[in-house]
């Protein structure tokens, strides 16, 4: 899950980039927007697999 | 630039070494007594490490605006990726030019960025690990990422971020979530079901003192970002220092009244924690907001930090001492935001990608790194060490050599 993540939030990243460089400016917002929001939950799934599990001895 | 601009940007960059003053401060108060004096050198090492490493290295790749750098086109569209300049400073004379001015700015900006996460590894981060983990940030995240912020692609796009809320303040965030992570919470923090024991700080007079010198060190990073990096009339530092001064003040305020609310008291760290979130949140817009903006930048940045510091440590389960990952990280992105909110409203797309690249390029490749470094050398402290307390067990002496020491 965290390795996941962690891909969700590059693979946002680069349609974000990919709308900035490629798209005319009507489009470019949504899908920047798009982007941007595979990006949190690539973030959501990164946080909560790092969370400590019930139970854990510390 | 005339000499006397030069000379005025000079004593705003001596300022800035007060804001890594002020964060270490801040940082030693929030943890343990027996980690105070290795507190206080891990920021002084990884201050100077950091401005050696960008002297060498980083510098080449991060570079000033308008200097040579190395561009791809896209569409007919430039794309400057890295600088090009040369290692140890090559050809940069250092005779009060805009040039040698970035470079010393970012010696010391960098040592700032590396003295975060040390506040949320803080009761547990070895010396060395820290000082391995800065050495690749001033060599490559920081460099690299500066120069998208204030000469690269990101600029091109017109990205707005004077004071550098995202490659200092929200990258040395993100750091310090990565290292949050990575070590893992102190022992003792988490009960086996999950329920965080309070570990206060060990001295309030330090992390408020902490607070003045983050806001001299805040002015002379805004004011020299704002003439150097957005070419801002060395007039407009008056507009930069009230706004950094507004904002500071309300989140302390917003912070003082929302925890006198829910908890009948104000709490002191809150409040320092609400201080600095201020300053980083008007970093960004500092020299192109009005005031009245800047007050609201630090009304929602002291909020903001209220509640993810309880969010993190309740919900997420991060342990960050020195709360550097809501002041930094969420207080940075905050005032990235607000530029497109509050300042300029054609400015979303350009601000978005700047996160976007924060989440995206900085916060993975910030993982990876630390990953290698932890599987090569681990960067917690033994077990006894943290019951020891750093200080003895890294530096073999107390901060508090008279005082009486406590036991958990």
């Amino acid at each position: 899950m965290r390795v996941v993540g962690f891909f969700l939030q590059f693979a946002g990243w680069i349609i974000v980039l990919a709308a900035i460089a490629l798209l005319a400016a009507a489009p470019q917002t949504a899908f920047a927007l798009a982007g941007f929001c595979v990006q949190l939950l690539g973030l959501a799934l990164a946080v909560r697999s790092h969370r400590i599990p019930h139970g854990e001895p510390e | 630039m005339t000499p006397e601009v030069s000379a005025l940007c000079l004593v705003f960059i001596l300022l800035v070494p007060l804001a890594g003053a002020g964060l270490a401060v801040i940082n030693s108060g929030l943890g343990r007594s027996r980690n105070a004096a290795h507190m206080m050198l891990s920021s002084l090492c990884v201050f100077a490490l950091a401005a050696v490493v960008f002297f060498v290295i980083g510098f080449a790749f991060a570079g000033y605006p308008g200097g040579p750098a190395y561009e791809f086109f896209i569409r007919a569209k430039p794309w400057n990726w890295i600088a090009a300049e040369h290692f140890f400073l090559r050809g940069l004379p250092l005779d009060g030019s805009p040039a040698s001015l970035v470079a010393l700015l970012g010696m010391m900006s960098v040592g700032v960025a590396a003295i975060i996460p040390l506040g949320s590894g803080a009761d547990r981060w070895r010396l060395g690990a820290a000082c391995l983990s800065t050495t690749v940030f001033a060599a490559w995240t920081y460099p690299l990422f500066a120069h998208w912020v204030w000469s690269g692609w990101l600029a091109q796009q017109g990205f707005i971020d004077a004071g550098g809320a995202a490659p200092i303040q929200a990258a040395g965030g993100i750091t310090a979530l990565v290292v949050t992570w990575t070590l893992g919470p102190r022992r003792g923090k988490y009960t086996s079901d999950r329920m965080p024991m309070a570990i206060p700080g060990h001295n309030a007079v330090l992390v408020i003192l902490g607070c003045f010198l983050t806001w001299l060190g805040w002015i002379g990073l805004d004011c020299a970002g704002a003439i150097l990096y957005a070419h801002a009339e060395p007039t407009r530092s008056v507009l930069v220092v009230a706004n950094a001064t507004l904002a500071a003040a309300s989140a302390l305020l917003a912070v003082a009244a929302i925890t006198r609310i829910r908890f009948g008291k104000p709490d002191a760290s809150l409040c320092a924690n609400g201080w600095v979130s201020g300053l980083v949140a008007s970093s960004a817009g500092g020299a192109v907001m009005p005031p009245a903006a800047a007050m609201i930048v630090g009304l929602v940045a002291g909020a903001l930090v209220t509640y993810t510091v309880e969010l993190l440590e309740l919900h997420l389960t991060i342990d960050d001492p020195g709360g550097s990952i809501s002041v930094h990280l969420i207080g940075g992105i905050w005032g990235i935001l607000s530029v497109a909110l509050l300042a300029k409203s054609a400015q979303w797309l350009p601000q978005l990608a700047g996160i976007s690249t924060l989440l995206g390029l900085v916060l993975p490749l910030t993982y990876l790194i630390t990953f290698l470094q932890n599987r090569m050398s681990p960067m917690r402290t033994a077990p006894e060490g943290e019951r020891q307390g750093l200080d003895l067990h890294e530096l073999g002496a107390g901060a508090y050599p008279d005082f009486m020491t406590h036991n958990d």
